[in-house]
Formats: structure tokens, C-alpha cells, sequence
């Protein structure tokens, strides 16, 4: 780790900050992804690991490497640009499968989630008028 | 400029992007803008629905909310994993709100800004009568989440896109 | 004094992420239901990108972040995939 001794004390300081943070951050939200209870719960701590974490790390990389070489390096900002536009994709996406396994009362689930909307005008659903949800689906029933 | 580089803004910042992936050079800036201008022509055959800009005024403001909003259910959703699930001081649920927006790009900022901040996310939205499910970790009362969104958001957004 | 500051927090950040890979792991295979596991599976994903960029910091190589950014789009494109699977039931309509 030679190439660290160049760094002058005060950007050492505020990059062991940014990347201690930003670690620590991600690691609750892998500990969240474990601790909270639903799925809908630890979909919002993985979130947390896609904000904090990578935006710390990815500002304290990019002062690493400007410092370092002496110019700037803004390399990381794509791996952030590239995350913003992506996490909404993916968790738009899982949320809403997550949310069509659980209406679907053949596959039993233990979470409540609100009832289908009735669709519009273009489409009419026949099946709104029933929502999708048993009473009570079968706590015993297997996991997928 | 419109036969050539239909999209302007995307061509210029894929230039941007290829230098910055690579070591500056000429030939670099040549092979880059080639890729640009393809990638821009190729965009242009999707008939993307173009976004108009109304204030550029609001988007400053706009971002400077959104920052201190991260920030703050950053802090929030860190003390809620570390107090536990079983915590009684919070509990978590669905929303149903009514969205005004209508333009579909201003309708995908919103859907950057909801899942960007830990705490809320994006579940489902009906296009035929604009309704939203959100979830939202630290449920305090449905109304304020209303007007939350409504008076931070969506009037910002329908100001600039709208 | 920077080399030493610096050497503590990145080895500290490297095995708070590596904790976190073996927890989201655990929540992969431990389930309980289909979204759970690709839940677990894009949180690894996140974990292993910062992981990399970490590493490269800590050599001194830029060259690192190129695989970050590999990762960042193998995670995304296998989260979109597994979340279409769990939808449709297929991939490719």
C-alpha cells in the first residue's frame, strides 16, 4: 500500500470517512435484508445499500484516484449514473412480481397486500369484483 | 442537427461517457463519436416520447430537496433496522395515492425519487386513473404521505415537465 | 500516517461488506420465498461491486472499477431477468 503515503492527512481523513460510512451503511442493509420481517420491509434496506453505500464509496474513489494521479478522475461517476437508472428498474420490477405472487392465492402467502385496482375503461376485469386475496391463506402451506 | 444527431443531449454524453472510460485521444474522440451519433440514431427510431422542459428554474430546487430527503430516510431507515423488527415505534404499509402527473417522463423522475429514497418504494402504477402504491417503511399517517408527495414532488415536477 | 489511517478503514469497509455479502447470501438460500432469493441474490450483487471497488482503492488500480462496472450490469440484467421469470412465469415472450 505504497501509493497511499502520497495522500496528504486531511483527504485521508475525509476518504476513511466516506468509505468507513458508506461500508457500515451497506452492511445494515444487509443486515436488515436478514432482520425485517417481510418482504416488502427488506426490499427498503436494500435500498439503503444501493444510496448511501454507493454513493460514499464512489465519491471517495473518485477523490482517491484524482489526488493520486493528479487529475480528475471521474471514472466512477458512470457506476453511479448506471446505478440510479437501474435501481428503479429493479425494484419497480421485483416489487411488482412480488406483489402478483402474492394476489395469486394458489401459491399462499402470509403477507397482506392490497386488493387488485379495477382496471380501466379499456379493459374490464371481471374478477374485481371478488379481490384475489383468501380470507385466510394456509399458514402451513410450503414456501416457493 | 436533427438528421444527423436526433438526440443531441444523449450523443454528447455518450462522447462524454467513452472519453472518460478511456485515455484521451483523438482517436478515441473519433470512435466515440461514431458510437454517439449511432447509438443517438438508433434511440431515435424508438420514438421515445420527448421530454419539454418547461423551468429549467425549478431543477435546482428540485435536487437540493431531494438530497436532504436521501439523506434524512437514510438516517431513518438505518435506526429502524438497528431498532428491530418487533420495534412498536414503527410500522410499515402499503399507500394508495392519486397522481396529477400525466407526462410519462415526469412520472419516471418520480419513480427515480421514490426508490432512490430508502424508506419509500415504488410497488404499482395505473395508468388509466393515475393511481400509485407505494410502500412505505415508517408509516406515520396516510394523509401526510398525501401531501407529501403532492405538495414536494409532483408540484415541482408539473412545473417543470408540464 | 494517511497510509495507516487509510489501510484501517479500508480493511475495516472490506469486512463489513464481506459480512454483509455472507448475510444477504444467507438470506438467498434461506428464502423463504421465491422474491426473497433474488432479493438476496441483487444485494449480493451491490455488495460484490462496492467490494471490488474497495480492492482497487486499496491496490492502487484503477482498473478495478472496470470490473465493478461488469458486475453492476450482470446484477442488473440478472435481477430484471429473475423478477420477469417470477412475473410471467418466462423469460423471452
Amino acid at each position: 500500500m505504497r501509493h497511499l503515503e502520497q495522500l496528504p492527512p486531511w483527504a485521508a481523513i475525509i476518504i476513511a470517512l466516506c468509505v468507513a460510512i458508506g461500508a457500515s451503511m451497506t452492511l445494515l442493509g444487509g443486515l436488515g435484508v436478514v432482520r425485517l420481517k417481510s418482504f416488502y420491509q427488506r426490499l427498503h434496506a436494500q435500498t439503503l445499500a444501493y444510496s448511501a453505500g454507493t454513493l460514499l464509496t464512489i465519491i471517495a474513489s473518485m477523490l482517491m484516484f484524482s489526488l493520486l494521479e493528479s487529475r480528475t478522475v471521474l471514472h466512477e461517476l458512470i457506476i453511479g449514473v448506471f446505478v440510479i437508472v437501474t435501481t428503479p428498474v429493479t425494484t419497480l420490477m421485483l416489487s411488482r412480481a412480488a406483489l402478483r405472487r402474492d394476489r395469486d392465492a394458489k401459491l399462499g402467502h402470509d403477507e397482506i397486500v392490497p386488493p387488485q385496482r379495477r382496471a380501466g375503461p379499456a379493459k374490464p376485469d371481471p374478477a374485481s369484483a371478488t379481490p384475489p386475496i383468501p380470507a385466510a391463506a394456509a399458514p402451513d402451506r410450503p414456501d416457493r | 442537427m436533427s438528421r444527423l444527431a436526433p438526440h443531441p443531449v444523449l450523443s454528447v454524453a455518450l462522447v462524454l461517457m467513452w472519453l472518460f472510460l478511456t485515455r484521451f485521444s483523438l482517436g478515441h474522440l473519433v470512435l466515440g463519436s461514431v458510437i454517439a451519433l449511432t447509438a443517438g440514431w438508433a434511440v431515435e427510431h424508438l420514438h421515445p416520447s420527448r421530454p419539454r422542459f418547461r423551468r429549467w428554474i425549478a431543477v435546482p430546487r428540485l435536487i437540493s430537496i431531494v438530497m436532504r430527503d436521501i439523506l434524512r430516510s437514510n438516517i431513518g431507515v438505518a435506526r429502524i433496522v438497528l431498532l428491530g423488527p418487533d420495534h412498536p415505534a414503527y410500522n410499515s404499509g402499503f399507500i394508495d395515492l392519486e397522481l396529477r402527473l400525466r407526462d410519462p417522463n415526469a412520472i419516471a423522475v418520480l419513480a427515480l425519487i421514490v426508490t432512490a429514497t430508502p424508506g419509500t418504494s415504488w410497488v404499482e402504477y395505473e395508468r388509466h386513473e393515475g393511481r400509485l402504491l407505494l410502500h412505505v417503511l415508517d408509516l406515520k399517517s396516510d394523509d401526510d404521505w398525501q401531501s407529501l408527495i403532492h405538495d414536494r414532488y409532483e408540484a415541482l415536477l408539473m412545473e417543470i415537465f408540464e | 500516517m494517511s497510509a495507516m489511517i487509510l489501510g484501517f478503514a479500508l480493511v475495516y469497509a472490506q469486512f463489513a461488506l464481506i459480512l454483509s455479502l455472507a448475510l444477504a447470501c444467507w438470506r438467498m438460500l434461506r428464502g423463504p420465498r421465491a422474491q426473497d432469493r433474488v432479493l438476496g441474490l441483487d444485494t449480493m450483487y451491490v455488495n460484490a461491486m462496492l467490494l471490488f471497488l474497495l480492492v482497487g482503492m486499496g491496490n492502487g488500480n484503477v482498473f478495478f472499477f472496470e470490473s465493478a462496472l461488469v458486475i453492476a450490469v450482470l446484477g442488473f440484467v440478472t435481477t430484471v431477468c429473475a423478477a420477469k421469470f417470477l412475473m410471467r412465469g418466462e423469460v423471452i415472450e
